[in-house]
């Protein structure tokens, strides 16, 4: 998967009771530090109030995608460019959206969780970053950092 | 600030083109191009490649100069460098949330 964030971690819990913990809203809400007004519904927005300390001023605002059960959980949520407090509130319409996906796969210890986000879609993918490294100057050792980052391959 | 904000969305955006991208390949060597020197080469109008140039100079990856009779274009690679910027943001984000969940699932 290409131009997205990718994060994978190895949990010593079960899949059930990871699947738990990204589901239940309330559990979701006590790791992610987000106060949310009721449970995820696929299709429909989940809002809520950030927890998270110096972020408490940020609303949580997502629509749930997917809800395959222990296997994959998504939404979709806008990006706010800043969460500097100054600048609330935000009009999320106006902020791309990004889509967060959380896999889960059984494992001998317990779970693996990939997660993604992607969306970032309008970053250049791989073929066009070669028109940028064909071309000299300074600039080439930047939009590789860039491709390093939004293409983490496992 | 507000319009720092927003510059991200412009540049994702901005950068969402091949045509655009195309341009700012061009453009990323130090040197200014004319829009006739933009032109040379392309199957796309002076009219196009001017619509695109004023895209990219609105999300401020150009800037025009102006030499003479001529606007040249030239290339800044700030919007880009807060847009990786952004990204590791996102990502340092995703790895406390993460080690959060381990920890809750884990104890």
């Amino acid at each position: 998967m290409n131009h997205c964030i990718e994060k994978r971690v190895e949990l010593k819990a079960p899949v059930s009771r990871v699947w738990r913990a990204l589901t239940d809203y309330r559990e979701f809400g006590e790791w992610f530090r987000v106060k949310l007004d009721g449970p995820f519904v696929p299709g429909q927005v989940s809002r809520g109030q950030i927890t998270y300390p110096g972020y408490e001023h940020v609303k949580w605002e997502a629509v749930v995608q997917k809800m395959e059960h222990e296997r994959l959980f998504s939404f979709t949520w806008p990006h706010p460019k800043s969460f500097r407090k100054e600048e609330y509130p935000v009009n999320y319409s106006e902020e791309p959206s990004t889509l967060v996906e959380f896999r889960l796969e059984k494992t001998a210890g317990g779970t693996l969780l990939v997660l993604t986000e992607s969306g970032f879609d309008a970053l250049p993918g791989d073929r066009r970053l070669e028109a940028f490294r064909r071309n000299d100057g300074g600039w080439t050792e930047q939009m590789k950092n860039i491709e390093n980052y939004v293409t983490q391959k496992p | 600030m507000a319009a720092k904000r927003r510059t991200h969305a412009l540049v994702f955006a901005a950068l969402g083109d091949a045509t655009r991208l195309s341009l700012v390949a061009q453009l990323c060597g130090r040197r200014p191009y004319s829009i006739s020197q933009l032109t040379q080469g392309s199957k796309l109008t002076r009219q196009a490649i001017t619509k695109h140039l004023r895209v990219l100079e609105i999300a401020g990856i150009v800037h025009s100069v102006r030499t003479g009779r001529e606007s040249r274009f030239k290339f800044d690679p700030q919007p880009i460098e807060r847009l990786k910027q952004y990204l590791d943001f996102v990502s340092e984000q995703w790895d406390q949330a993460l080690s959060r969940l381990k920890s809750f699932v884990e104890d």
